[in-house]
């Protein structure tokens, strides 16, 4: 619309009226500018933003970790699963470990492999009941809860329950501290049927370590 | 033929009209003074970006950015491609000399006071230049998609996922969806190859644009103040009497010393070769003791010795303050003395920041606050630690390593270094502060009292009791004479 009124511009420069006139064309095709920028940042930001505009407790399915014979009672086994919000191009890094301790007969405890520190993958001793890490030391005891070192709580514990004689967890996001292994609990979106008897884990430290 | 290749130049600047611009700058006049070995490394950081951007186009003909396949196509650039190790190996030592060389620059500024007026812009997009240059560096090692770069990224999101409140949406946006994996590599790949070279190549020109505006710092000299008011008029007057054209008369050590350095580069990638990569980044393979590249090796190692009560909050102000710290100096500074011998608080400042790093770098480079996790396995006792020991004693030996007590105790000299050396521990505590530090762990020591039972404890105790380095005698708790004044301190 701005076009229509410059294409029968006199071509006069000396003429301060035009002039003014120019500049103030100039200025409306500069906020005609922005205002086409302003419309376009909003697909273009939302694109960039994307991954991080999508809730944490939405993110993530059940998958099991095998039946429960694999894991014995009173020991503290590693088990790996394939990521539930793998893509296509995630290779080898959907792999995810996590370390498996059956308390009961139905009683489990499911923890990440990260440190809760930085990250790092902890690894569990069974002689001295420990989980070290290799990255800055951080030691945790059988329960997951912290020993020593620089981490500031126990280990995250991903949700389980067990259905037709296998071990589920709830997975998702890579556990940090603000995107914990254990999230929000909703409703469940099932690989397998449910059973009555599914065991919903509580978070025995959740008063100990406010997270 | 001089005259052709003039006819040429010409023709080209009445066309191009950039031959006489740069020419001029070329040899803009510069301070007899400045003309020295001290002042080679801006320029010895701008031949090493170049190299970088050569080789790094070349690395990207093979290189996959896909989780898919880039720790594979590393493989194939090392072993297939012919010269392709070479190629990765330049890129790599290229990294880190870069690094060295910008860091060099930027103290040869501080300690001259280059950076005080009119040249206090120049200083700070300086600053921005080595922040994109360490930011090169990181996402040049998620580049080599490895095991240590797969954990580095999971150190990177830990840190960022501390952010009050928005500390989850930072982490997706990091990694760029719930887990680590393509998506990330992708994003990476963007910022390595688009985004920061992009900012970089456009600040390295903004800043090189500044040095000719300004011109090469001159040489400081004690009581040669910097004042707004009469630097810029001193400088004209002292490139009038003293100026050299910069090109040919001062240009020559910066190219003897650039054509050094990437010679230095060259021969580095020649005789040590790629950096890595090391194993595939597949995370359940958890025997792994991720570490960061060298530039890094410093904050992996404050890491691991900030108080945990104080770890999220250095985290997220420290950055803050250094940068701006650095920011602002030429701001607060931009006047006064420029020569080292009148700044002490200047050489102090340089001396203790490089100590500090070279101290926590070395320690990076060892980790003693790492339990080595095979030690309990792989280091022995020393046979004279066991000779006429008693049978419950030399269970406890047996208890000792079971226990993997040498993951972070070491015995003469073999085991972690987590905790204090046992060579000589029953000298400096009794077997009641041994027993209760076991059991009850405090320090940096978990609890034992789960995973020892009485039999194990006792003769765990027997063996650590006789460890007393070269017979020193045992550790006696004084207080025992104040509440038992009958009793007489232990027999050794």
């Amino acid at each position: 619309m701005s076009e229509d009124q410059i294409n029968p511009a006199p071509p006069v420069h000396s003429d301060p009226a035009a002039h003014s006139r120019r500049v103030f064309l100039f200025k409306l095709s500069l906020a005609l500018n922005a205002a086409v920028g302003a419309v376009l940042a909003v697909p273009l930001v939302s694109y960039l933003l994307g991954p991080a505009l999508k809730k944490s407790s939405s993110i993530g399915a059940w998958i099991p970790l095998g039946p429960l014979t694999d894991f014995p009672i009173g020991e503290t086994r590693l088990a790996s699963f394939r990521s539930p919000v793998a893509s296509f191009n995630d290779g080898d890094t959907a792999n995810t470990a996590c370390w498996v301790r059956r308390i009961a007969d139905q009683e489990f405890q499911v923890f990440a492999i990260n440190c809760a520190h930085l990250g790092c993958p902890v690894r569990w001793f069974a002689q001295s009941k420990l989980f070290l890490c290799p990255c800055h030391g951080g030691a945790y005891y059988e329960d997951g809860s912290r020993a020593s070192g620089p981490p500031e709580r126990g280990l995250f514990e991903y949700r389980y329950q067990i259905a037709n004689n296998a071990l589920l967890i709830h997975a998702g996001d890579m556990p940090t501290l603000a995107t914990q292994a254990s999230c929000k609990p909703k409703p469940l979106i099932q690989i397998h049927p449910a059973t009555p008897q599914s065991a919903e884990s509580t978070s025995p430290r959740s008063s100990q370590w406010p997270a | 033929m001089a005259s052709l290749k003039q006819r040429v130049l010409d023709w080209l600047d009445l066309r191009l009209g950039l031959i006489r611009p740069l020419t001029d700058a070329a040899t803009h006049p510069t301070p007899v003074n400045s003309a020295s070995w001290l002042y080679v490394f801006g320029s010895a950081a701008t031949v090493l970006l170049i190299l970088q951007v050569v080789t790094g186009i070349l690395l990207a003909l093979v290189y996959s950015p896909s989780a898919n396949e880039a720790w594979a196509s590393l493989g194939l650039l090392n072993h297939t491609i012919p010269l392709g190790w070479y190629l990765r190996a330049l890129h790599g030592w290229g990294s880190d000399f870069m690094i060295a060389i910008v860091l060099l620059h930027m103290v040869q500024v501080f300690l001259f006071g280059a950076y005080k007026f009119p040249r206090e812009l120049t200083w700070i997009v300086g600053v921005g230049l080595l922040l994109l240059t360490l930011a090169m560096a990181f996402t040049g090692q998620v580049m080599r998609f490895d095991q240590d770069s797969y954990w580095g990224l999971g150190i990177g999101a830990s840190i960022i996922s501390r952010v009050p409140f928005i500390g989850a949406p930072l982490v997706h946006l990091l990694l760029g969806g719930p887990i680590l994996g393509g998506a990330t590599l992708s994003r990476f790949f963007t910022l390595h190859v688009f985004v920061i070279p992009g900012l970089l190549l456009a600040a390295v020109a903004v800043h090189i644009w500044m040095v000719l505006l300004h011109g090469v710092s001159d040489w400081p000299m004690p009581g040669r103040i910097v004042r707004r008011t009469t630097y810029q008029q001193q400088y004209h007057e002292l490139t009038a009497s003293t100026g050299i054209p910069f090109v040919p008369d001062a240009a020559w050590k910066d190219a003897v010393f650039a054509a050094a350095i990437i010679l230095a580069v060259m021969a580095c990638a020649f005789f040590f070769g790629p950096i890595g990569p090391s194993g595939v980044p597949d995370p359940t393979i958890i025997q792994t003791a991720p570490k960061p590249d060298f530039a890094f090796l410093w904050i992996y190692a404050v890491l691991a010795f900030l108080p945990t009560s104080l770890e999220t909050p250095v985290m997220m102000i420290a950055p803050v303050l250094i940068i701006a710290a650095l920011l602002l100096l030429p701001i607060f500074a931009g006047e006064g003395e420029r020569h080292w011998s009148r700044r002490p608080v200047a050489v102090l400042l340089i001396s203790v920041i490089a100590v500090t790093l070279g101290i926590f770098t070395h320690l990076g480079t060892y980790t003693p606050w790492s339990p080595i996790m095979d030690a309990w396995t792989s280091a022995p006792i020393p046979p004279s630690l066991l000779l006429n020991r008693t049978p419950l004693e030399r269970q406890g030996a047996l208890v000792l390593q079971d226990k993997q007590c040498r993951n972070c105790h070491s015995i003469a000299g073999a085991g972690g270094q987590r905790g204090p050396a046992l060579d000589a521990i029953a000298s400096r505590m009794t077997e009641d502060q041994i027993i209760r530090q076991v059991l009850q762990g405090g320090g940096n020591m978990p609890a034992y009292g789960n995973a020892l039972n009485p039999s194990e404890t006792k003769a765990l105790m027997r063996f650590l009791m006789t460890l007393r380095g070269n017979n020193l005698a045992p550790a006696i708790d004084a207080s025992t004479h104040l509440t038992h004044p009958t009793s007489s301190p232990p027999k050794p």
